[in-house]
């Protein structure tokens, strides 16, 4: 995969410019993302203060937890639905984040003139794309993980501190939930599920909109459904729309892990990495991103303002 | 040194033709104030030599290609064009940041000298700040920037004559040297009469005009004649006509009738330079004339 490994080198404020490392540019190409769209972490840190808001309101109804009646499994799954919840708010925050900044990543710039600015600068097309790519493919999902696994901490805390003041047992709560598996496989299945196998369908995202001179969702959106109309007309199938379908929303879990239930956070889940790894449709997906990235390097020289 | 070298450059957007087999050469150290009317090509010219368009023809700017080696050429130069450039959402020091972290030639010390004889404070976003101060920006940014030519594309429009020529002033007292190379286009000609060195006219999409100041200066002469003598003035074959305050101004080119001489026009009334905008005027009306005389 494309995405920049050294996208985050070791800076800091004050390094000198007139020794200048290739890494620079992409670093601060990385950095221009964020501060040009702080919904990159506002949306994420949002939805995890509505998920926290929330499950302060569900608390209290905890003073009435009674554990003993529930056995096995059921216990468990009653202690971890808030964090099953909040973490599935989470990850469609994180897809929804991805596509809005996707379909306007390399659109934006041209619609308020800067990329001549940014174009006078010593920075090539690659570096700028691939800082682009680097939100979906590296920061977005490690942002993510990040204020989930504070979000389910503070609710841990809250949790224990509930539990002990209503004279319940704690031990219970930290048992069932194997934190630790619970983040791990939460890490596991963002990037996999929600970063690799849709990598494509991201891609696609920032070739049109360093394509399209507006409404870029649309011309995204579009040549899929005209396809999938003509594929139906023709052939009376839906292969393509499936495809894409289960490429955006993931039917990875099937592949990259063996989960009892639908949930991943289910410590009875086993990841299987190297099925996921050997899957042919990941490389596939992979390849056709990489064409995607490498169209969209080479527009970006004829990107005029629109 | 030779910055710009373009032969035979063209460009053509669908039918319309904007630039027409344009030949030009630029020194190192001189400063070309390219003038043209709207649509004349010049946006397009500048355009092909900072590597933003793809072009016909032979063109290379510091001995690169613009359009294939657009990054590196560009630690070598630097482009103002006119102010709604800079990203509106970005601070001021996010500015100063970025341009420090991604260009190795820049000098922040100096960008923040600049700015601190400016109103502009590190914290604004630039869609606060007024279209003069953006200039300013981003002038302070370019100018801290070492490079070997500067491309500015109506820099100053839309801004207050002070503005104007505070932008002049601080080009030429603070960052032009013999090293460096400026291409400048403006409507706002007089701004830049005493700014320039060399001076190109381009009208749809080819230079009618190639020379410079010490030889426009020789080569083009104009003359304030009262009307009882303006007959035999222009028997003289000026190039072009105009009437002001009940004088005719007459404007005589050197080079198209050699045999006039300044003593000898001095003797019809006041004699002097014309402006760059007068001589715009008395040639762009001559083109436009030829063309549509070609057309019909």
């Amino acid at each position: 995969m494309s995405t920049p490994s050294n996208a985050m080198p070791e800076s800091s404020e004050t390094t000198a410019p007139a020794a200048m490392s290739p890494a620079h540019p992409l670093y601060w190409s990385v950095r221009r993302e964020l501060w040009e769209n702080r919904s990159l972490y506002l949306a994420p840190l949002a939805a995890a203060g509505a998920a926290l808001f929330g499950f302060l309101i569900s608390m209290t109804g905890l003073a009435h937890w009674n554990l003993s009646t529930l056995h096995g499994m059921d216990q468990r799954d009653y202690i971890a639905k808030p964090y099953d919840i909040t973490a599935g708010v989470m990850m469609a925050t994180m897809i929804l984040v991805t596509v809005f900044y996707c379909a306007d990543a390399l659109h934006g710039e041209r619609r308020d003139r800067s990329i001549l600015f940014w174009k006078s600068l010593p920075v090539s097309d690659l570096t700028t794309v691939l800082a682009k790519a680097s939100i979906p493919f590296l920061v977005l999902p490690l942002l993510t993980f990040a204020i989930a696994v504070a979000l389910q901490f503070i609710m841990l805390l809250l949790n224990s501190a509930v539990l002990l003041a209503s004279g319940k047992n704690v031990a219970a709560l930290w048992t069932q939930l194997s934190v630790t598996r619970m983040w791990l496989l939460l890490l596991y299945h963002l990037l996999t599920a929600h970063t690799l196998w849709p990598a494509p369908v991201y891609c696609w995202l920032l070739l049109v909109s360093g394509w399209a001179r507006r409404a870029t969702l649309l011309w995204a959106v579009l040549p899929i459904i005209v396809i999938a109309g003509v594929e139906r007309l023709v052939f009376q199938t839906s292969h393509f729309a499936a495809l894409v379908f289960a490429r955006f929303i993931g039917d990875t879990p099937s592949i990259a892990m063996m989960a009892p239930d639908t949930f991943p956070t289910d410590p009875m889940t086993h990841i299987t990495p190297g099925t996921f790894l050997s899957t042919p449709g990941l490389w596939v997906g992979l390849a056709i991103a990489a064409a995607f990235l490498a169209a969209a390097v080479r527009l970006r020289r004829y990107q005029t303002p629109v | 040194m030779t910055v710009i070298e373009a032969r035979g450059l063209r460009k053509a957007f669908g039918t319309t033709v904007a630039l027409d087999g344009v030949n030009l050469r630029v020194a190192e150290g001189r400063i070309l104030g390219l003038i043209g009317p709207n649509g004349a090509g010049k946006t397009t010219a500048l355009d092909a030599i900072l590597g933003l368009i793809e072009f016909q023809g032979e063109l290379r700017v510091l001995g690169r290609d613009p359009w294939t080696e657009r990054d590196q050429l560009m630690r070598d130069v630097c482009f103002i064009a006119d102010v709604a450039l800079l990203p509106r959402w970005a601070r001021v020091s996010q500015m100063l940041d970025y341009v420090g972290g991604v260009h190795p030639r820049f000098d922040r010390a100096k960008a923040e000298s600049f700015l601190a004889k400016t109103d502009i404070r590190r914290t604004s976003r630039i869609r606060e700040l007024s279209k003069g101060m953006v200039t300013q920006l981003h002038l302070a940014l370019v100018m801290a920037i070492d490079a070997k030519l500067l491309v500015l594309d109506e820099p100053t429009l839309g801004l207050d004559i002070l503005y104007r020529k505070q932008f002049y002033d601080s080009l030429l007292n603070d960052y032009f040297d013999r090293n460096r190379t400026i291409v400048v286009t403006t409507h706002q000609v007089e701004d830049v009469q005493n700014v320039i060195t060399d001076l190109m006219f381009i009208h749809r999409g080819r230079i009618v005009l190639d020379c410079s100041m010490e030889e426009f200066e020789s080569r083009y002469l104009e003359v304030s004649v009262h009307p009882e003598r303006a007959a035999a003035a222009r028997a003289l074959q000026p190039i072009h006509e105009r009437q002001l305050l009940g004088r005719s101004i007459f404007l005589f080119d050197h080079a198209a009738n050699q045999k006039i001489d300044r003593q000898q026009l001095a003797a019809f009334g006041d004699l002097r330079t014309p402006s760059i905008a007068d001589l715009f005027v008395a040639l762009m009306g001559k083109y436009a004339g030829e063309t549509q005389g070609a057309t019909i």
